[in-house]
């Protein structure tokens, strides 16, 4: 149903109200409290103490007694505790306590615009420590509005004293920038913002990549944000989980792309529209972080409104050294109920796109074949990591061929663009990722941004600016995404996007591995 | 002019008042249980509404109208009755056709950004569409978008339901959403975003005159003589009417008046 915030009001006149003030339990009544009082008169009359009745069972309404008997799922869980409640069903409407907003160049200004209009001039932020604000959309542009939104930025955070702001000044070259991350979503787990059990609000709607590490994340609008940014809360309904098992033997040319693919190809891109997706299986369970955020990145183009998968010591590892925080993971119980449950054997897979111009448009790429592609894109908060520029680079290097399409390369942030020139590729004779797509005659990897991946201004690195067709390991392909209008967008893995790039047709990796 | 027709009716069972989420405009007229007033701009029918739900449509003996003189004949405190020509878009319209990202360095809280967003309403529209506002204009003709499932689908960004408030839309009427655009539409209080029973896309042509009644949660094609009924937008609507969150936090008492 599209109506999140339907009813939602109806709760907010009582019990969110109360949250909201920071008193949310106060006034819960007791259906035995009126007998909790007889027995208290019968005690003040002296004389027949003796006769006091023995204590009997207070009656208890079922409610009272739910947390102990009712099984969640890791998402009703993880806001059950952010909004002080002992449990949650789905289809409940909670205020919750936020963690970490955070916010970028391209909404940030609208929701500080929107802070300062409903909140004052003066007002602060409800915790200068859990607002992080990452420029990362439109960066490396002569646009003046895009510049100016990154001072706009820039200004608010120095007036909050905001504690985690990424900046960027000096423009011509990013590396001078030891502040600047890039794709807002790598930042955040790269620089330990995301953390099991906690809620995370962005606005974007790929905050979801968040869900990897077993937290509840969400993208809002400007003015949701704008509320969180004075208040710390947000209204909202509990989703059903549908649960996604993925099962057997991961082959080596697939990639956790494929599996989203797949699934968004199953399912639709409206299939878990207000629902949470919940992935678990062994291959999730031996999926890096990485590919973790990876499938958790993509939730929303099946309408998911979270993804989340269960934090364990691949989550832990990866956290050691990242956050100084203590966090506490929440996990499904055994007998939660689930809104739907899938399962797939994952080596029946094969490697998969998105043709144009759905993400839920699947195709199996050996049958695209004959599809005659203009260039390849390697980039974004999806497909953008450093493992998917490794993926691409192993492939590239067992073929021992060179690309015969233009082959964008764009790091997600800049710990990403150093790992390109400094981790070895397993297998590859001691080469770096950026050895082998230089050999391989790719475009040198470029500053690290959201990029064409959005189109963006005109002069948007990588931008399609010609009505041609592209292989993407980006997110979305409807139509003018990437800029122009008529353009074709197939979305594929990294395996798949370099197979591509050296056949110059949509190209099944397994023909190079 | 537009055209004012009076009827008596004997048995009207709703009456009609419009006005829009900000007061921004508009078109139509409230009046006594028993007599319906309508301000037709554009066709030459009008309808009256009986009880039994049925439409009727009646010719209306007037002079010609004009669109660009839609004269209010009045503007009431409360009611949801809109009015006009409508857009038909088909399913899965995603943010990036709503407001192509190249306009997002455009901030919706600033005024004259505001205003600017809404001239690109749906510009990324594919080039078999109609222009949704004319070259060089600020508005766009149509109030009222007729669509099929999951509009909005795609990013967060709230400058999709803002472009289409500024641009003087206001309501959607879908299959389904995608739960983000939605929430925003009724968060900035921009437009109502409402469900159809069934996908109405295939049968509305863009130009269609219809009004949409949310009060009854009645949508009627006027060029086609057909009447449709609505998923009520339940505890949304107020948010909405009140101009988004903010505005109903403050109107119920869930938050204190903004300070100076």
């Amino acid at each position: 149903m599209a109506m999140s915030i339907n009813s939602s009001f109806t709760s907010a006149k009582g019990e969110g109200v109360e949250s909201f003030l920071g008193n949310s339990l106060l006034s819960r009544t007791c259906p035995s409290s009126s007998s909790l009082c007889n027995n208290v008169r019968m005690k003040s009359v002296p004389k027949i103490v003796a006769v006091t009745a023995p204590p009997r069972p207070q009656e208890r309404a079922p409610a009272s007694t739910g947390s102990v008997k009712q099984a969640m799922t890791m998402t009703e869980k993880i806001l059950a505790r952010a909004s002080d409640k002992g449990c949650l069903s789905p289809g409940e409407n909670v205020w919750v306590n936020t963690d970490i907003l955070m916010t970028h160049d391209v909404c940030g200004p609208g929701t500080i615009g929107i802070f300062k209009r409903e909140f004052g001039a003066d007002a602060k932020v409800w915790d200068r420590e859990k607002v992080v604000i990452i420029p990362d959309h439109y960066i490396f542009t002569a646009d003046e509005r895009a510049n100016r939104n990154v001072d706009i930025l820039r200004e608010f955070a120095h007036e909050q004293n905001i504690k985690y702001f990424y900046d960027i000044k000096d423009l011509s070259d990013f590396k001078v920038n030891p502040d600047y991350k890039g794709v807002c979503h790598v930042a955040l787990a790269q620089e330990g913002h995301c953390r099991p059990g906690e809620v995370l609000f962005g606005t974007d709607s790929h905050t979801c990549t968040a869900g990897a590490f077993g937290q509840f994340a969400t993208g809002i609008g400007n003015t949701d944000a704008g509320f969180i940014l004075g208040t710390g809360k947000l209204l909202i309904k509990v989703p059903p989980t549908m649960r996604f098992v993925l099962d057997g033997e991961m082959p080596s040319f697939l990639h956790a792309k494929d599996l989203i693919l797949h699934i968004i190809g199953e399912i639709t891109v409206a299939g878990a529209t207000y629902k949470a997706m919940e992935f678990t299986g062994s291959v999730v369970e031996n999926m890096t972080m990485e590919d973790r955020m990876t499938l958790c990145n993509m939730v929303v183009e099946a309408g998911g409104k979270n993804g989340v998968i269960a934090a364990d010591s691949v989550t832990f590892n990866y956290l050691e050294g990242k956050t100084q925080k203590s966090f506490e993971p929440v996990y499904t119980d055994g007998s939660a109920r689930f809104n739907a449950e899938y399962k797939f054997n994952v080596s029946e897979l094969e490697p998969v796109v998105a043709k144009p111009h759905s993400p839920d448009n699947r195709g199996v790429a050996r049958e695209c074949k004959d599809v005659k592609i203009d260039r390849v894109y390697i980039g974004s908060c999806t497909g953008g990591k450093t493992e998917d520029f490794v993926a691409a680079a192993k492939l590239l290097h067992a073929s021992g061929q060179k690309v015969k399409v233009p082959t964008f390369l764009v790091p997600a942030t800049q710990k990403v663009w150093v790992d390109l020139y400094t981790i070895l590729v397993p297998g590859a004779d001691g080469k770096t990722c950026a050895k082998i797509f230089e050999e391989a005659g790719c475009e040198t990897p470029a500053s690290p941004s959201c990029a064409a991946c959005l189109g963006g201004p005109k002069d948007t690195y990588a931008r399609m600016n010609e009505p041609q067709v592209c292989v993407s390991t980006t997110n979305r392909n409807f139509p003018g995404r990437m800029g122009h209008k008529e353009s074709q967008v197939y979305l594929a893995s990294p395996y798949t996007a370099a197979a591509s790039a050296l056949t110059g047709f949509v190209t099944d990796p397994r023909k190079f591995m | 002019m537009a055209i004012t027709a009076v009827f008596q009716a004997k048995h009207v069972a709703i009456s009609l008042n419009c006005h829009s989420p900000h007061g921004r405009s508009h078109s139509f007229s409230l009046y006594p249980r028993r007599t319906l007033q309508i301000s037709h701009q554009l066709s030459s029918r009008a309808v009256i509404f009986s009880p039994n739900g049925k439409v009727s449509n009646a010719r209306l003996k007037s002079e010609r109208c004009s669109r660009s003189l839609i004269s209010p004949v009045a503007m009431a405190p409360s009611g949801k009755v809109f009015h006009g020509e409508c857009f038909v878009v088909q399913d899965n319209i995603d943010t990036d056709q709503i407001i192509p990202a190249e306009h997002l360095t455009l901030v919706p809280s600033k005024p004259d950004e505001y205003e600017k967003l809404g001239s690109l309403a749906l510009c990324g529209l594919p080039s078999n569409y109609p222009r949704f506002v004319c070259e060089g204009e600020m508005k766009t003709r149509y109030p009222i978008i007729i669509a099929g499932s999951n509009f909005g689908c795609g990013s967060s960004r709230e400058h999709a339901p803002v472009s289409l408030g500024a641009s003087g839309v206001k309501a959607v009427v879908a299959e389904s959403y995608a739960r983000i655009f939605f929430r925003n539409s009724v968060a900035t209080g921009e437009l109502y975003p409402v469900e159809s029973e069934f996908s109405l896309s295939k049968e509305f042509e863009t130009g269609n005159i219809v009004t949409l009644d949310l009060e009854s949660n009645v949508l009627i094609n006027h060029s086609q003589n057909k009447q449709y009924t609505l998923k009520p937008l339940g505890d949304a609507g107020p948010v909405i009417d009140a101009g988004g969150l903010f505005a109903f936090a403050r109107k119920t008492g869930m938050i204190s008046s903004a300070s100076a």
